[in-house]
Parts: C-alpha cells; sequence; structure tokens
C-alpha cells in the first residue's frame, strides 16, 4: 500500500478522446444515402412518376425529425418540459408564408434554399420573446408558463388576420422563382430533398451542439442548478440561450412545412402538435441524441399508417404511451441501451430464446387488444357512418359473438400466458446483469 | 491572484420567527485554513449557506476582502472568487467524471455561453482536465456516470470541482464525513494539497481532522461564535470543552 | 346595470363550476406533484354518465350515481396507474395522465358516438328563477349554484373538521412531513384523487345539459381550470377559490363588454384603423378578446410571482 500522501506522478496525457473527435462520420453518410434512396424505392417506373403518398410520409417525417430533436434540446438535455414548442414551429411557418407572398412579389431577393434558413431566424426571434419569460422559471412553473403561451398564441392565431388569417389560416405559393439550383420547385419530390437537406443541416448543427459548453451546461443545469452556480454559471441565462437556439431550430421546420404544404393554420401553433413532439422525443428515448429521431418516424409512420386503417388510432397511441410510460421511461433507445452491459459481456445470445417465446402471447394479446377496439369502434361510430368492418376482403359482423368471443379470448388469455413468459423473462434478464456486472466490478479498495 | 479574507460583522438569520444565527462576527484571514466546528443544529451550514448566497441574510455584512457579498445571487459570488462544496455530495450525476471536471472549469476559462466551441477540440482545457482527473486520482474512472461512482471517489470529485474553476476562497462543508479512516487520510491530504495559497473555511466533526489541518479553529453554538482562535486554546477553552468536546483532554 | 346584476350572477355560477373543477385538481397537484391531464376528461365522463342514467332512470339518480362513478374511476386510475408509475418521477406521471386523455376520448366517442348528446336541464327546474329588468335568470342556473355551494361547503366541513380532512391539509403543503409521521399517505393519496374525481364528475353532471355534452368538452374547460389551479397557488384552497370566481367573472364580463380599445380613445380624437397587426389588436372588442385573457393573467403571475396568488409553495 502506498503512502497516500504521496503525489500521484501527474503525466501529461494526450487530450482524451471525446465524443466529437471520435464520430465515425458513417452513420451520418448511410442516414443521408437512405433518405435519398427511400422514394425511388416506391417508384413508379410504369408510368415514370413518384408515389405521391410515399414522398407525403418522408417528407412529413423529414420536418418532424428536426422539431423532434429540436424539442429534446429543452426536455432531454435541458430538463425543460415545454408545452408551447409548436408556438415557436408555427410562428416561424407563418412568417415563412409572409416571406414567400413577398419574394413571390418580388420584394424579397432571398432563393428558396435559403428561407428555411429566415424560418430559423423567425423561431429564433420569437424563442427569445417567449423564452425570456418562460426561462425566468424552471421545472414545474416553467412548465406551466408554457401551457399559457401556447394557450394564448393558439386563441390569439383564431382571433387576428392580418398576421394569422384568423381560423382559416394563410397560403402561399411556392413557386417564387429563385432558387439557387435553377429549381421550380413544381414537384414534390424536389421538395423532399429540400426537405432532406436541411434535415442533415439541423441534425448535425443540434449534434455539434451536445459537445459544446452550453451544450453541456444545459446537461449540467438539468443534473444539479446548485452546483452549476457554484462554477460560474447563471442557470436562467443556460436556459434562456438553450431556449433560443432551440427555437431556431424549430423555426427551420416550420419554415418546411410552410413550403411543403403551401398553407398555415392555427394548428401549427397549437398544442396537438407540441404534445406530438413530447410523444416523438419521449417514446424514441429523450436519454440519447437519437431518440427522438426514430421516435419521430415512428410517430409519423403510425400517424399516416394507421389512421388510414382504423379511426382509433389516438387510443393505440394512448395505450403505447401509458406502456412507455409505465415499463420503458427510457424509452426505445433506453430499451436498446439496457442491453448494453449484457451485450458486452458477450450474453445477448442468451436472451434470444426468452423473446421468442414473449413474440406469440405478444402478438397475440396485441390481436385481441386491436380487436376489442375496433368492434367497438364499428359497432358505435362506425354503425353511424355506415361503414363495415372488414377485415382482409371479408366482412366481419359486429353484431354477432363470435368476434367478441374471439377478442376476449386472445386479449385475457394471451395476457396471462405474456405474464407468465414476462415473469420467466425478468428471472433470465437479472441472472444475465449479475454476471455482467460481475465482470465489471471495479477493484476492491485497499485499506 | 493572492488569498482573499472573509470578515463577517454582525450576521444574523431568522427563518420566520426562528433566529438561526444571532449575532456572529467571524474573521478569516488571507490564506487561513479555518475550521468552523460546533454541534449538531449550531448553525454551521446555514452559516455557509448565507456566505455563499444559497439564503438572504437578515441582517449584518458579509465581506470577501472589501467586497460585500451579501445580497449577490450565488453565481456571482462565484465569479468573484468563492467557492464551496456541499454536506450532500453535489455533482452532475448523468455527466461522466470527466465532463463534470470539464464543466467546472468551463467558465474560468471564459468558455461563458458558448455554443460554437467544439469541446473536444479544446487543447488546454482538455489537459487541464486531465490534470486534475489525475490529481483527484480519478482518472481511471474518467467515462464513468458521476452517479455510479462510490461515495468516497464522489467526495473527491466534489472537491475537485469545487477547485477546478480557480477560486481562492475555499468552503469545504464537512468534507470527510461518511469515509472510513484510509478515506479520510487521503482527502485530507488531498485538501492541503488543493488548498495551498488559497483560504480555506471548512466545516468538520471529525476532530483529528480539524487539529490537523487547521490554524485557526471558530466554535459555532445555537448560532452564536462561543470562542475563536488557534487550536491549543480552543482545546483549552472550558466553554468550549463544557458545550461541544466534553472531558476531551489536549 | 342590467347587464351587470345578470351577468354578476352568470359570472357566480360559472365560477362556482370552475371552482368545483379546480379544487379537485389543486388538491391532486398540491398534494401529489401531479399535473393531471385527464381531470378535464373525468369531468367529460361525468356528463355522459349522467346522461346516459338520466335515459334510463332519470336526473336526480344521475345526479347522485354519476359522480360515485367518477370517483371509482379516479381510485382506479390511481391504484393501478399512478402508483406503478410514482417512482419514475412527476414528468412520467404528467404522461401517463396524458395518455389517458387519448383514451377517455376515443372511448367517449366509440361508446357515445361523435354527436354532440340531448342532455336536457330536467323538467323540474326549466323555469326562471326571477326576472330581471327582462332577462330572465333560469332555475337551473340556480340549482347550479345550491350544488356547488353545498359541495363546497361539505368539502370545507370535511378538511376542517374531521381527521381524514386534517391529514389531507397538512399533506397539502408539507407531503414529505405526513408521511414522515407514518400516515398511510398512498391511501391518502387515493381517497383525494378519488375526491377531486368525485367533484369533476359532479361538475359534469350539473354542467353537460347547460352547457353541451359532445367529445370535445374536455378540450373546452380543460385548459381554464388549468389556469385557474396555477393562478390561485399551490396548496391554497382559498388562492383557488379566488381565482374561479375572478375566472368566472371575466370571462362572462368579457363577453358583453362591445367595446375595443379604440373606442376609448376614440372620443379624444384618436382614430385608430384595423389595417395591420397592431391596428387590428388594438380595434378588437374585448368580446372577441375575452378568451386570451385567462392566459395572459396566468403569464403574468407566473412571471411576477410563480407562488400564484395565494400559493404556499413553488413546486
Amino acid at each position: 500500500m502506498s503512502d497516500v500522501t504521496q503525489v500521484p506522478e501527474a503525466r501529461v496525457l494526450p487530450a482524451p478522446r471525446s465524443a466529437a473527435s471520435t464520430i465515425r462520420y458513417w452513420p451520418w453518410f448511410a442516414a443521408l444515402l437512405i433518405s435519398a434512396v427511400l422514394p425511388w424505392l416506391f417508384y413508379d417506373w410504369q408510368h415514370a412518376r413518384h408515389a405521391g403518398f410515399v414522398v407525403s410520409v418522408l417528407s412529413q417525417t423529414g420536418m418532424m425529425i428536426i422539431f423532434a430533436l429540436s424539442f429534446n434540446m429543452l426536455m432531454g438535455q435541458a430538463g425543460l418540459l415545454s408545452f408551447c414548442h409548436s408556438v415557436l414551429f408555427g410562428l416561424a411557418g407563418y412568417s415563412t408564408v409572409h416571406f414567400l407572398n413577398a419574394a413571390g412579389a418580388g420584394e424579397l431577393p432571398v432563393p428558396m434554399e435559403l428561407v428555411p434558413l429566415l424560418a430559423g431566424l423567425a423561431g429564433l426571434g420569437f424563442a427569445i420573446v417567449f423564452g425570456y419569460v418562460a426561462t425566468k422559471q424552471r421545472s414545474t412553473a416553467f412548465a406551466m408558463i408554457t401551457l399559457g403561451i401556447v394557450q394564448l398564441v393558439t386563441t390569439a392565431a383564431t382571433m387576428f388576420h392580418h398576421f394569422f388569417g384568423g381560423e382559416g389560416g394563410i397560403q402561399t405559393d411556392r413557386m417564387i422563382g429563385r432558387s439557387l439550383f435553377g429549381l421550380e420547385y413544381a414537384h414534390s419530390i424536389e421538395v423532399y430533398y429540400l426537405i432532406v437537406a436541411w434535415m442533415m443541416i439541423a441534425a448535425i448543427g443540434m449534434y455539434f451542439h451536445t459537445n459544446t459548453p452550453l451544450g453541456r451546461m444545459a446537461n449540467a443545469c438539468r443534473d444539479n442548478h446548485e452546483r452549476a452556480q457554484f462554477v460560474g454559471y447563471d442557470p436562467r441565462m443556460v436556459r434562456f440561450v438553450q431556449f433560443a437556439l432551440s427555437g431556431f431550430y424549430a423555426g427551420i421546420a416550420g419554415g418546411l412545412f410552410a413550403i411543403t404544404y403551401e398553407i398555415v393554420t392555427f394548428d401549427a401553433v397549437a398544442a396537438p402538435l407540441a404534445a406530438n413532439a413530447l410523444l416523438m422525443a419521449y417514446i424514441g428515448g429523450a436519454t440519447t441524441f437519437f431518440g427522438p429521431v426514430l421516435g419521430a418516424i415512428l410517430i409519423t409512420l403510425m400517424q399516416s399508417g394507421v389512421s388510414l386503417m382504423s379511426n382509433s388510432w389516438l387510443v393505440y397511441v394512448g395505450v403505447l404511451f401509458i406502456a412507455m410510460v409505465t415499463f420503458a421511461p427510457a424509452g426505445l433507445t433506453g430499451i436498446v441501451l439496457e442491453h448494453a452491459p449484457i451485450a458486452r459481456a458477450g450474453l445477448l445470445r442468451r436472451l434470444v430464446l426468452p423473446y421468442a417465446r414473449g413474440l406469440l402471447p405478444g402478438l397475440i394479446v396485441l390481436l385481441g387488444f386491436v380487436g376489442m377496439v375496433e368492434l367497438l369502434s364499428f359497432l358505435t361510430i362506425g354503425q353511424a357512418q355506415g361503414k363495415r368492418f372488414v377485415l382482409f376482403g371479408s366482412t366481419i359482423d359486429v353484431h354477432g359473438v363470435m368476434p367478441w368471443l374471439i377478442s376476449l379470448v386472445f386479449l385475457v388469455g394471451g395476457g396471462v400466458w405474456l405474464r407468465r413468459e414476462a415473469i420467466a423473462f425478468k428471472r433470465v434478464w437479472d441472472g444475465l446483469t449479475d454476471i455482467a456486472r460481475q465482470g465489471d466490478a471495479p477493484m476492491g479498495e485497499s485499506g | 491572484m493572492t488569498a482573499p479574507g472573509l470578515s463577517l460583522v454582525e450576521v444574523t438569520k431568522n427563518f420566520g420567527q426562528t433566529e438561526i444565527i444571532r449575532g456572529v462576527n467571524l474573521n478569516v484571514a488571507a490564506g487561513e485554513r479555518h475550521a468552523l466546528i460546533g454541534p449538531n443544529g449550531a448553525g454551521k451550514t446555514t452559516l455557509f449557506n448565507l456566505i455563499s448566497g444559497r439564503f438572504a441574510i437578515t441582517s449584518g455584512e458579509i465581506r470577501l476582502d472589501t467586497v460585500r457579498l451579501d445580497g449577490l445571487p450565488p453565481h456571482r459570488i462565484n465569479r468573484l472568487g468563492l467557492s464551496r462544496s456541499f454536506q450532500i455530495t453535489s455533482i452532475f450525476h448523468r455527466l461522466s467524471v470527466l465532463e463534470n471536471i470539464r464543466c467546472s472549469l468551463l467558465w474560468s476559462r471564459g468558455y461563458r455561453y458558448s455554443f460554437w466551441h467544439a469541446l473536444g477540440r479544446q487543447r488546454a482545457l482538455n489537459e487541464e482536465t486531465e490534470r486534475l482527473l489525475v490529481e483527484l486520482n480519478l482518472a481511471e474512472r474518467r467515462d464513468v456516470q458521476a452517479g455510479l461512482l462510490s461515495y468516497a471517489e464522489q467526495r473527491a470529485l466534489e472537491i475537485g470541482m469545487t477547485i477546478a474553476g480557480g477560486a481562492s476562497m475555499i468552503l469545504l462543508d464537512e468534507p470527510t464525513a461518511g469515509m472510513s479512516h484510509s478515506e479520510t487520510e487521503y482527502a485530507v491530504a488531498l485538501i492541503r494539497r488543493v488548498t495551498q495559497g488559497k483560504t480555506l473555511v471548512m466545516v468538520e466533526h471529525d476532530m483529528r481532522v480539524v487539529f490537523d489541518l487547521a490554524d485557526t479553529i471558530t466554535v459555532l453554538v445555537y448560532g452564536r461564535v462561543i470562542a475563536s482562535g488557534p487550536p491549543a486554546e480552543i482545546r483549552a477553552n472550558p466553554a468550549v470543552q463544557e458545550a461541544y468536546l466534553g472531558a476531551l483532554a489536549a | 346595470m342590467q347587464v351587470g346584476l345578470i351577468s354578476l350572477l352568470d359570472g357566480l355560477v360559472y365560477g362556482m363550476l370552475l371552482f368545483m373543477l379546480a379544487s379537485g385538481l389543486t388538491l391532486i397537484l398540491s398534494m401529489m406533484g401531479v399535473l393531471n391531464f385527464a381531470h378535464a376528461s373525468i369531468y367529460m365522463l361525468g356528463a355522459y354518465f349522467a346522461y346516459q342514467i338520466d335515459q334510463w332512470v332519470g336526473f336526480w339518480p344521475a345526479l347522485v350515481i354519476a359522480p360515485v362513478l367518477c370517483g371509482a374511476i379516479g381510485a382506479a386510475i390511481e391504484v393501478w396507474g399512478l402508483r406503478r408509475v410514482h417512482h419514475n418521477g412527476h414528468i412520467a406521471e404528467l404522461l401517463f395522465t396524458f395518455g389517458l386523455v387519448f383514451i377517455i376520448g376515443r372511448g367517449v366517442q366509440m361508446t357515445w358516438g361523435m354527436l354532440p348528446m340531448p342532455y336536457r336541464v330536467p323538467a323540474s327546474l326549466d323555469f326562471p328563477l326571477f326576472t330581471l329588468y327582462g332577462e330572465n335568470f333560469p332555475a337551473y342556473r340556480g340549482f347550479m349554484l345550491l350544488v356547488s355551494a353545498g359541495m363546497l361547503l361539505a368539502t370545507w366541513l370535511l378538511l376542517k373538521k374531521t381527521r381524514i380532512g386534517l391529514i389531507i391539509q397538512a399533506s397539502l403543503t408539507h407531503p414529505g412531513m405526513v408521511s414522515a409521521l407514518g400516515h398511510d399517505v398512498p391511501l391518502v393519496f387515493t381517497t383525494v384523487f378519488a375526491g377531486g374525481s368525485f367533484l369533476a364528475g359532479l361538475a359534469g353532471v350539473i354542467a353537460g345539459n347547460y352547457l353541451t355534452t359532445e367529445s370535445a368538452m374536455a378540450d373546452a374547460m380543460g385548459p381554464i381550470v388549468f389556469v385557474v389551479v396555477i393562478f390561485g397557488g399551490l396548496g391554497s384552497l382559498a388562492g383557488c377559490f379566488i381565482a374561479s370566481i375572478l375566472m368566472g367573472m371575466v370571462q362572462t364580463f368579457s363577453v358583453v363588454i362591445d367595446y375595443s380599445f379604440a373606442d376609448v380613445v376614440k372620443p379624444l380624437g384618436v382614430t385608430i384603423a384595423s389595417n395591420d397587426l397592431l391596428g387590428e389588436i388594438l380595434t378588437i372588442p374585448v368580446s372577441r378578446i375575452g378568451p386570451l385573457v385567462p392566459y395572459a393573467l396566468l403569464i403574468l403571475i407566473l412571471v411576477l410571482r410563480p407562488r400564484g396568488l395565494m400559493g404556499t409553495r413553488e413546486t
């Protein structure tokens, strides 16, 4: 045992590797490539045109990725739960409509490719105004101020006509005739690539931000605002600047929204959209940078896909949300990361069988639940609307006993089976975690 | 930067009707190692909270050399050169050990609210971070999430974060609380080393640490100073013996 | 003058209704730290249950049964839902209630359909109570006032005169201490949640036929109730009461004021045109801008006095 009073030899090590310098850039290139290629997978070669629905969904996803990432600058990174993020998005959207109208009339000599930048600056401006008020508080009081802001702006948006166009919103034409690349943006695929470009720029920008002094101090203030004060920082200023920057990126998303749909209504500032951002960030995983990206993709797909198939998609969202909040508060990426210690110990393979055993009962429960919800929905709403429950081409009699019985059996029976498998799974998981932890244990302390 | 002195003049603090600090006069000389002792509930941590701006004083004055501290927000006080550690470990528990130290250096290195500097590329900053990690014997643990460290490691990190910013007036609130004998020895050596040339005020219950480190001891009982002076004087003081040390012989 | 008196009474009725809703919510928020987004949804359930029971049995049974059902649902949510999520933090609890909003909202639509329900004022109460300057004051509004005042009194008695009430009061301001003293805090929580839901359900029963019973009613009431709770301050029912009456009055009176800022300065010779945003703001009559006022007040008070009107603590 060495003399503890001796100064450990101070070796000057090379600058430690940090996240920024070990970015292996390949995931970014892969993302860019995939985004660029995706629409072509659905291209109609016979008629030489793109699948409109696919391009629309992809465009929406791109915008939402930016929006969700900017929201997580507040929630995940700074610990600020903001219900007014849609306000920054929407007000930038409204501003963009005015920009485009001005550009179309020849008053604003800005090429289309830079319009999202203007939108971002508008978002920044609004974020400075609202943020000045909201960031005076933190934690719950902050959340409540943002609740007030979103209601205020939404109500105002339906009232005033000059900026907001009242309840009907305002419209524009994106063919402003100015482009750095000579594009007209008449086709939605061109707009899609504009979105992809700005999505990459925004994502890279926000990723870079996480490893800057302000980005780190935002994390620090989230963890412990008192300690942050005692390393010299004013937590209020940190919150304020972080809020402003998140508004910049939300603004970019809002601008792209205006360009894509050429109309902005009060829905773009309203609470449901802010709730959407919360949903995406939370379900994807607020504790990682890419969680919101995953969440944005998932939620947008669900919204577009499931809502086509079922009117009750909100119920499924609600249930998914509740399930995640109860069992997986760190989101999907959180679940993935929880496997890390087990993966490091090389024991991942031992989970394959337990997972497989839970797959079938899980599926059955899902079918049972969906069955019940859809049956109920068609029994009441569908009837009134004259719709019939059609599954794989055959009509299901909503009044008959059989469909109800099957769904109930699936739900309850599957539930019981799943619970048994879940308990067994937990046992295996705990066992593997113990083994993995023994490998990681720090050296025993001397003395 | 020369070590500053700290002076408290007739400082009182009431919480509602309850008087916690009842007219404390305290002088800490520049470069001194000053221990603040007293029974539980005497108001030692409250005094720290008043000095560091966490609470507002009811009346009196607190000065760092000639600058008035009372009424300033904590981060302003910190920027004037005073830093403190907390009784209950106060670190950034979700950040890595390295990030904790690095964040403690940012303001004093002039980074302020920058969102354009890539932290990975700041050579001088990262070298200083590394040096501190080695000094605190935490270099092996640099990528571990701070909340997962052992208790003693967290206390070492806490001390490190307190002195990282180059503060010259250091307040340590029970730095060795809950430590084993060897951990305490290590902590004392660390404290002695890192507070070289600075002024130190320390709340402590472990008398061996107090008599080992302190140049001056102040005894606080029920919100009042009952004695203040060098260790030998305090040990021999009958009022102190009665109130606190009991029958502890020299 | 005539406008004033009837509006005053209307404002009082609306304010008391708000208080019935807000009191439950402020109890839940102050004690458990949970921002219960589903509170307005339970209010909606109260209205729908009342309609259904009214169809089957009658209004007076509905008045009793529907709130009890809502209370039971509240208890169920707390015991089987919130308790499990509690250890994940306040945000998780908030998000949980958030998910419930979707489910209850859609559930209501699936059970009763998308159209508003013809939930009517009972015939026995459908007459003018008195006439003031030619304006009728319906008896049903008097009834609403009676019920809400009675409920207020009962709640006050419960809190001040019973043991459980004492514990609840203490938990409002010092939940940690109450737990440390050995009281069964989970039981207290469940009781408060159930009680709050009961009140919300009762509010739904008496408001459902006064306003409309439809699936959007939760969204219409929800935000304003939050404003009241936060404005009044955490841990204070008195503050909540004052805020409720204030907001009730503001909402009611703003609807009858047809003047705008421009109208006020016009006699001074200043004409304001409405052809830009600023002009629009200055020429819009107060009756149209009314809905904005509560939110503006909310932001103002959170900035100036984050505890709210009479709040005892901040979070």
